[in-house]
This record gives C-alpha cells, sequence and structure tokens, in this order.
C-alpha cells in the first residue's frame, strides 16, 4: 500500500528577555543551580505572578512576523499536573485564547516550489526547571533556574507530509524567530525545541491516522531523522496487523530510533482554568503599533531585496540571508567592499569555508565584516588579486592583522606599473623561443589557450603579483 | 487598658500616659494568662513584638507617630512574616519559616504597628468554626463550649478577649465577617483587590481578601487606611488611590437608603438573631437612613456556585505543597508518588482534602462545563443581582450569620451545614463587593452580627454608616466576662 505522511510540529522558543516571565529574576542560561530563582520562580506560598511586558511585545512580534491575528484580549491558564521540577504545580500558559491565532509562513520544497504551512496559534507560558539525575545517588536534584522562563510555543496545521518539508518549516521558523530577535535559536541549550506530531493514512485517505508525538529532537538532523524513522515504525506497526496508539515518544538520538514514554491512558488531564492570579492579556492598537515600529526587516523581504538592489540570483540571496548575522555581515562587507557580488563570492566561498572548516559562527568570526569589507575592497581596487587575496585572508584569519597590514607586510601589492610589467614579459618570451614560434604558427583557435603557459611563467615570475588582465594585454600585443 | 479601642490607645500612647513598650507586655501577659482556655495564638513572638514596641516608642518620642504607631495587633496565621513560622492552621506548614513578609505585614509594620503573633485560623482558611486547625479548635470568649466561627476564629477570639488592639484576617466566603459575628467585635472584608494578596497564603485566589477585625468600625477605618492600596506584585489589585476612611466617619448618614435583603430576613434564620437584626435597623432609621426591601434573587445560588469555584481555585493552589522544596515531607518515600501522596495526606486535614478533591473533580475534563463555567456564570448573575440592588439603594444590610455561635462539634461532621454558615456571607466575596460585620444586640447572651455590604471601593461610606450606630449604642462595647 502507499502510504501517506502527516506532521505537525509544537516548536517552544524561549524568549530572549531580560528577566522571566512573571519575575524579576535574570534568564541567563549556566548559572549555578538555584540561583536565579526567586520566591516565584520557587513558588513559595503566598507569592503572585506579575506578567513581564517585554514577553509579550515578542509574541506580538512574531504573530506580525507571520501575518497573523494578534489577539485584543487573550487569557493565562493553568496546566495543572505534578511534577518536581515544576514548583506551583501548574504551568502558566494559554489555553483557549492565545495571544498570537492563525497565521502562516511559505517554504521552499526541494523542487523549487513554495509551499504554504499554516501556524495554528502561538501562545505564551513558561518553562518548568530541570530535574538532575546525575550526581544525587538515588536521589533527584532540582534547578529550578530555568522555572518561568517565557516560552512562545508555536503549533502549526498538520500540513507537512514529509521529514524533509518538517525540516524545512522548522528552519524557516528558526530563521524568523532569530532574525526578529526573540529567541537565540540555540537548540543544543534548549532555546527553540522541536516535537513533532507523525501520523500516516493510506494516500487518498481523508481522515487523519492515529498519531504519536515525538520529543527529545535537539537538531534539524535529528528531527528529520526522527520522523524517518516514526514513519518506518508506523508503517511496519500497521502493515503487520497493529494498531498504532496516541503515545508521547522519546527520540533517542544515540540509537536513532524513537520509544515510548506515556500512552494517551496514562496522559494527565491537565484541568486547564483561567488563571485567577492573572487579568486577562489585552493588546490596543498602540501597542502593536509600538512594537511595528521595531520590526526588523524580515527574510523573505530582505531576500527579495537582496535580488533587487544588489543583483544577486536567487540561490546567492537565499544563502545569505539565510540568518540575520550572515545577511548582516554580508551588507557590510558590500558596503565597504564596494562590489556586492564581489562581496557575496567572497562572503560564501572563503568565509563561509573558513567558518565551517573551524566550526565557528559568523558572529564570532575573527575576521569581523569591516575588516573582510576592506580586504574585499583591496581586490575591487585592484591592489590584489583575487588569488592574493586567498593569500591575504588566511593571514587575516590567522591573527596578522588588517587586510592592508598583511599586504604591506607580506610585499603582495599587485605590480600594475606597465613598464614593469612589459620587461618580465620581455623577459619571458625571450627565455622561450620555442613556445612563441609554435605559438605564433597555430590554427588562431588555440591560442588562447596557448596562451595560458606565458601567463603562467610570468605570474610564477612575479610570485603572484602582476596583474593578470595588464599580463594578458600586453602577451597578446607582443605574440600578434 | 485593654478595654480601649486602637483610637483611644493611640492617644493614650501619644499623650505619653502608657508607652508601647508597656502595652505590647501587658497584651504578651493576657496572651499568656487566658490563651490556654482560648488557643487564639499559634505562635506569640515576643521578642520580636517587644524590638518593635522600643522602635515605636522612639518614633513617638521623635514625634514622628502616626495612629498605629506602637499598637499592638497579631496577625493570621496566613500571613507570611519573616523569619516567623506562617503555619496556615495547617501541619504542612508546621515548620514553614517564611522567607518573606506579606504586603500587608509591610504595610502594617511600615505604620508603625508591633505583631504579637500569629493567630489560629482553619485550616488553609478552610472552615466556618476553626475546629480544622492543627493547632486545635480555637474556643468563643463567650461561651468556651462554642466556636469563635472562622476561617479567621483565634483573630476574633482575640480581639474580642482583647488579647490584641486589632488583628488581620482574610475572608474569601465570610472568614472575616463570621467569626466577627459570633465573637462579637467588627469585621470588614473590603472590595476585592483593595489590600493586596501578596504573601497572603492563596485558597481561592479570585474570592480572598484580607481584612481589619477590631473592637470598633473607627479602628477598622484606621486599620484599613494602612494595608490597602495598589501592589504592583498582586496583578488584581486596584491601581486606584485609598480613601480617607477616618475622614469620613464623621460624615451625616440621614438620608442614607439602606436596602434590607428580602431572602436573607426568611427561612434558615434564628429567630433571636432575626430580632436582634431588626433593631440594630430600626436604630438606623432612628439615625434618619431610609430602609428599602430589596431582592436579590440569585442569592440562593450562591452557596453551591462559590463550593464550585471555591474549591477548583484551591485545588490548583494548594498543588505547590508537595513535600518537595518545604513544608511537610513523609518519611522516607520510596519513589516520587509515594512522596506525593504520603506527604500530602500526612500533611492536610480532612476538610482541606475534601475540598481539594471537589475541586479536582469540578475542573476534570468532561466536568468543566457543567460545574466550573457554571458556576462562573451563577458569579456574574449574583454581581447583577447587586448592580441592580445597588440602583435601589446606598448600602445593603442584613444578617451576618444565619445563628449565633454553635457547640463545638456541632457540625463538624456535617460539612453541609458547615457551609451554610456562610450562606449570607458568599454572595459578597462572589460579587467583590465589601462587608462588614458589627455587633448587634446579644440575643441570649451570645453575639450577633449586623453585616452591611457596600458597593465597590465604596468602603468609606460603609465605616461611616457602621460608626454611626457605634456612636449612637454600646453594642461594640460588650466585653465577654473572664477576660
Amino acid at each position: 500500500m502507499q502510504w501517506e505522511t502527516v506532521i505537525g510540529l509544537e516548536i517552544h522558543t524561549q524568549l530572549a528577555t531580560k528577566s522571566k516571565i512573571f519575575s524579576g529574576s535574570s534568564t541567563a542560561f549556566g548559572a549555578e543551580p538555584n540561583t536565579q530563582a526567586a520566591l516565584i520562580d520557587l513558588g513559595m506560598p503566598g507569592v503572585l505572578p506579575v506578567l513581564n511586558r517585554d514577553a509579550v511585545r515578542m509574541a506580538v512580534r512574531f504573530g506580525k512576523a507571520i501575518d497573523a491575528r494578534v489577539a485584543e484580549r487573550s487569557v493565562f491558564a493553568r496546566k495543572n499536573y505534578f511534577y518536581p521540577d515544576l514548583p506551583k504545580g501548574y504551568q502558566i500558559s494559554q489555553y483557549e485564547l492565545p495571544v498570537v491565532g492563525e497565521g502562516s509562513v511559505e517554504i521552499v520544497l526541494d523542487d523549487g516550489d513554495v509551499k504554504t504551512i499554516g501556524v495554528t496559534r502561538a501562545h505564551l507560558e513558561e518553562d518548568a526547571g530541570k530535574s538532575l539525575h546525575e550526581d544525587f545517588h538515588g536521589m533527584t536534584g532540582i534547578d529550578l533556574n530555568r522555572a518561568g522562563t517565557p516560552l512562545l510555543e508555536i503549533v502549526s496545521e498538520p500540513d507537512m507530509r514529509s521529514a524533509k518539508e518538517a525540516v524545512a518549516y522548522a528552519k524557516k521558523i528558526h530563521q524568523i524567530v532569530t532574525y526578529i530577535g526573540i529567541c537565540d535559536g540555540n537548540m543544543q541549550e534548549g532555546s527553540f525545541r522541536v516535537d513533532a506530531n507523525v501520523s500516516i493514512r493510506p494516500k487518498g485517505q481523508a481522515e487523519f491516522g492515529t498519531r504519536a508525538e515525538l520529543k527529545n529532537i535537539n537538531s534539524f538532523r535529528f528531527l528529520e531523522k526522527a520522523i524517518n524513522f516514526e514513519i518506518e515504525r508506523q508503517i511496519e506497526v500497521i502493515e503487520d496487523g497493529g494498531k498504532v496508539v496516541q503515545e508521547t515518544r522519546l527520540y533517542d538520538a544515540a540509537k536513532d530510533e524513537t520509544r515510548s514514554m506515556r500512552t494517551k491512558e496514562e496522559a494527565n488531564d491537565y484541568r486547564y482554568f483561567p488563571d485567577p492570579d492573572l487579568l486577562p492579556l489585552e493588546i490596543d492598537e498602540a501597542f502593536i503599533a509600538d512594537v511595528m515600529a521595531t520590526m526588523p526587516e524580515l527574510p523573505d523581504a530582505r531576500l527579495a531585496r537582496f535580488q533587487s538592489d544588489y543583483g544577486l540570483s536567487t540561490y546567492d540571496a537565499d544563502v545569505l540571508t539565510a540568518s540575520r548575522p550572515l545577511a548582516d555581515y554580508f551588507e557590510a562587507v558590500a558596503e565597504i567592499g564596494g562590489d556586492a557580488k564581489l562581496a557575496a563570492n567572497w562572503v560564501m566561498g572563503e568565509l563561509a569555508a573558513a567558518l565551517n572548516r573551524d566550526g565557528i559562527d559568523i558572529d564570532a568570526s575573527p575576521v569581523d565584516a569591516e575588516a573582510f569589507g576592506q580586504l574585499v575592497a583591496r581586490i575591487h581596487d585592484n591592489t590584489i588579486s583575487g588569488k592574493i587575496g586567498k593569500e591575504v585572508f588566511a593571514a587575516m584569519w590567522a591573527g596578522e592583522g588588517s587586510a592592508d597590514a598583511v599586504i604591506a607586510a607580506k610585499g603582495l601589492k599587485q605590480i600594475t606599473d606597465t613598464g614593469a610589467i612589459e620587461a618580465l614579459v620581455d623577459a619571458v618570451l625571450a627565455a622561450n623561443p620555442v613556445q612563441v614560434e609554435n605559438y605564433r604558427n597555430a590554427d588562431p583557435a588555440k591560442q588562447p589557450k596557448m596562451i595560458g603557459f606565458f601567463v603562467g611563467q610570468i605570474m610564477k615570475q612575479s610570485q603572484g603579483k602582476a596583474n593578470p588582465q595588464q599580463v594578458n594585454e600586453l602577451l597578446r600585443k607582443k605574440l600578434s | 487598658m485593654h478595654y480601649k479601642t486602637i483610637a483611644e490607645l493611640s492617644l493614650a500612647l501619644q499623650q505619653r500616659e502608657i508607652s508601647s513598650a508597656e502595652l505590647t507586655r501587658h497584651m504578651l501577659q493576657r496572651i499568656g494568662r487566658f490563651d490556654d482556655r482560648l488557643n487564639a495564638f499559634i505562635s506569640v513572638t515576643e521578642e520580636r513584638a517587644l524590638a518593635q514596641a522600643d522602635e515605636a516608642d522612639r518614633k513617638i518620642a521623635a514625634g514622628d507617630a502616626g495612629p498605629l504607631t506602637g499598637i499592638p495587633i497579631a496577625h493570621k496565621d496566613i500571613f507570611c512574616t519573616q523569619g516567623v513560622r506562617t503555619s496556615c492552621g495547617s501541619r504542612m506548614l508546621e515548620n514553614f519559616i517564611s522567607p518573606y513578609d506579606a504586603s500587608v505585614v509591610e504595610r502594617l509594620q511600615q505604620a508603625g504597628a508591633v505583631m504579637l503573633g500569629k493567630t489560629n485560623m482553619d485550616e488553609f482558611a478552610m472552615g466556618s468554626s476553626n475546629e480544622t486547625s492543627y493547632y486545635g479548635p480555637v474556643r468563643n470568649p463567650w461561651d468556651t463550649e462554642t466556636v469563635p466561627g472562622g476561617s479567621s476564629g483565634g483573630s476574633a477570639a482575640a480581639v474580642a478577649a482583647r488579647l490584641c488592639a486589632a488583628a488581620t484576617g482574610t475572608d474569601t466566603g465570610g472568614s472575616i465577617r463570621q467569626p466577627a459575628a459570633l465573637s462579637g467585635v467588627t469585621g470588614l472584608k473590603p472590595t476585592y483587590g483593595r489590600c493586596s494578596r501578596w504573601g497572603m497564603v492563596a485558597f481561592a485566589s479570585s474570592l480572598d481578601q484580607a481584612g481589619p477585625m477590631t473592637r470598633s468600625a473607627e479602628d477598622a477605618a484606621i486599620m484599613l487606611s494602612a494595608m490597602a492600596g495598589f501592589d504592583e506584585r498582586d496583578s488584581t489589585s486596584a491601581d486606584r488611590p485609598v480613601d480617607d476612611y477616618v475622614g469620613a466617619l464623621g460624615n451625616d448618614i440621614r438620608g442614607l437608603r439602606i436596602g434590607v435583603v428580602k431572602e436573607f430576613m426568611g427561612d434558615g434564620l434564628d429567630a433571636g438573631v432575626a430580632t436582634s437584626v431588626q433593631t440594630a435597623l430600626s436604630e438606623y432609621e432612628r439615625l434618619g437612613a431610609t430602609l428599602v426591601e430589596i431582592s436579590l434573587p440569585n442569592a440562593g445560588l450562591s452557596v453551591p456556585a462559590y463550593y464550585v469555584v471555591a474549591p477548583a481555585e484551591c485545588s490548583s493552589n494548594l498543588a505547590r505543597f508537595d513535600g518537595v522544596r518545604y513544608g511537610h515531607r513523609c518519611e522516607d518515600p520510596k519513589d516520587l508518588e509515594d512522596l506525593y501522596k504520603r506527604s500530602r495526606s500526612e500533611g492536610f486535614g480532612a476538610e482541606v482534602q475534601r475540598r481539594i478533591m471537589i475541586g479536582t473533580y469540578a475542573l476534570s475534563a468532561g466536568y468543566y462545563d457543567a460545574y466550573y463555567l457554571k458556576a462562573q456564570k451563577v458569579r456574574q448573575l449574583i454581581a447583577d443581582d447587586f448592580r441592580r440592588a445597588f440602583e435601589q439603594c446606598d448600602l445593603i444590610a442584613g444578617p451576618t450569620a444565619p445563628d449565633t455561635a454553635f457547640r463545638l462539634g456541632a457540625k463538624a461532621d456535617d460539612p453541609v451545614a458547615m457551609y451554610l454558615s456562610d450562606i449570607y456571607t458568599i454572595a459578597v466575596n462572589l460579587a467583590g463587593l465589601p462587608g462588614v460585620s458589627i455587633p448587634a444586640p446579644m440575643s441570649a447572651g451570645m453575639p450577633v452580627g449586623l453585616q452591611l455590604i457596600g458597593n465597590y471601593f465604596d468602603e468609606a461610606r460603609l465605616l461611616n454608616a457602621a460608626h454611626r450606630l457605634q456612636l449612637a449604642t454600646d453594642w461594640h462595647r460588650q466585653n465577654p466576662g473572664g477576660f
């Protein structure tokens, strides 16, 4: 039988606020356990939550970025369940009335087609703490630093039909939240967590199959693997005459498999009800206008602009707008370098290769945009050739200073003096009479290829510093 | 000196007839001498009280004193007090030393009040007789075989027996007004949101409100002036100015329209209480007020609606008491579930467990609409009833409780009978209105409460009316014998 996969994603993005969603405690990652947990985060008797305005601002920003309806009135609700790292015995979330309603994003499929994926809703909620099972000899440690960190949970429609589409959608959301500056996007630290609801159905069937929810996925690669494993598992279950049960399954990256965590029967009844400690959240036009005033350019708009303003190809523009730091870097390099296309080639070429090789993020690049822009400027103004540029870049990467400093220190300035180049050309021609003779007697169609020999000799003599265009011109003149 | 009101004691302190240290020691001695018979206090904070009294005396000497400077008061043990056990009447918090002060505690301390200790209460404020306290029942000073009412029974008994000049209480369904009525003191539940709930251990968040329990309406005005006000730590606290409650006490009440609730004067009301309330109402007429009969047609739904909303909220509010971070933890839990089950079964008493179960049920999938949502709709109907009533009158009056104090144990095994003790007070919480109980003439030697209900944030008028009655009568000046 032909099977069709149906996937919906729930993405928890940790909002980049300075303090927690309902308390003044810091949200910084990596502090000593329980040093960023004050009275409210500890769930002390008598404490009350106060909503962090910045978290609301960020949620609205996301809503506007995906062209969704922002609710004039939304309600915080309590999700009740017991867990040691959930200090109050309930999580403050939003249930019936979320802050962000329906919206959508577009993803580009492998064949270049564009597909629209619906976003059902996005709601604000607080994160739980962490249970630490190691180092406590048969006991569990509780770290409440993370408790109360603001999350925006983004729920998609079941619109994706393959693991690849799910990854493309997740990357799109990742791109948007990092672009608009509401999330640092760090999947390893759990700032961007993806849960996948996966089901299969016979191709052509309208109703959905029973779904499994996959958790514990902390990279896009694992997202793809986990979904593909799960699809195969479900097909196998059904084709063996079994039934898929509704359950939560954990993805184990080491074994590349999913395994059951709890079934529907074991699931909690969360007993949601409106949190009486918080008033309904009301968002007026002025608040939205204020958020819009600081809305950065969105990735799709930037992609279009890179093509129209810089004359970049769709592919180049797509690569360069993949993340906001990369796009910002490129734009700075193009500005300083004086040539957008040259800047694009160099950012996507040498720079990307070096970053990749050393596993460094662009924000941490040892050669910043200004320095790199100056390198591109020197290539653009013919101070050095592209080939020498690579050598200069390697030195800059190694910390040997700016482009100009490296060029000066190593004497890499291109020879553009016609007299000097002519002397080199004459010397090489004089030293190779046979080749000169052969060239002159050759079929004119073969001559452009044969001239390469003389260019190579001259560049070797000049240690690569002779301006290649000038060398070519002079050679053609003297050999004709 | 313990017969004096706050207003009178304040004058004595200012005029140096007595020092706060002397007054505080006197009250501490009274607690030591009489509290064995009442069990009104869970903790007595002698050292802290004497230090605060000394500080108050320095302020008085420096001419830097307000009406509460040096006045010894007590806090219901539901208010968090830094460095002092805050038990909430429960075994669950027997060893809980609060790391912070409640907003109300902070404000009264800033006003110069001296804290004598923490008063007994029904466990987590769930009860109407003070019999559900893990620390034993409180006894009514008017007859120690009877209950003082609840849940602020310790505060009521302590004020009635003059073991403190005033006390704080909390009122979710009548927990200030009903014990005030049964113990013969003045008890005010302000408008929801008037006093900050920060640091007040939550029972039912949408209903809980702190208020003063005092010897007179004037004292309630003095206490409320310090307790009330916006607090950014409580999102439900009202961001509006605090009225001049003391200044408004002198206003004339001639022409005041008092609505008498038809539904509260009929079946289920004790005849003696009815007579007493009628006498008090006649006195208002004599003072120039007009009585108009009003109707709250949905008032009868208030007890059932309350017993859905309050347990639902409590089932969630009390989830934090899980034995993990503070409070009671069972011995040698064998796993997580065992830790939860035993810690909570051992830490909570029967009434608290009953309400957690009712609330959990009411919020369960499939029952939410039929119970919680419907109860919230009833709440709206009740609020609408009051809104219509206030088109016809300025204040509403009636009995606070259907009966005088009952004997210890009389209703302990009949929760529904116990719940009906609050039949006249609950509607006020559901609507979020302010209400005060003041002593009416005694019935068969036991106190009776007259309840006055005001419109939203109309505490000044409420206290003004209560004060004018107290100026004209001595019902609030009665004292139980033997203390």
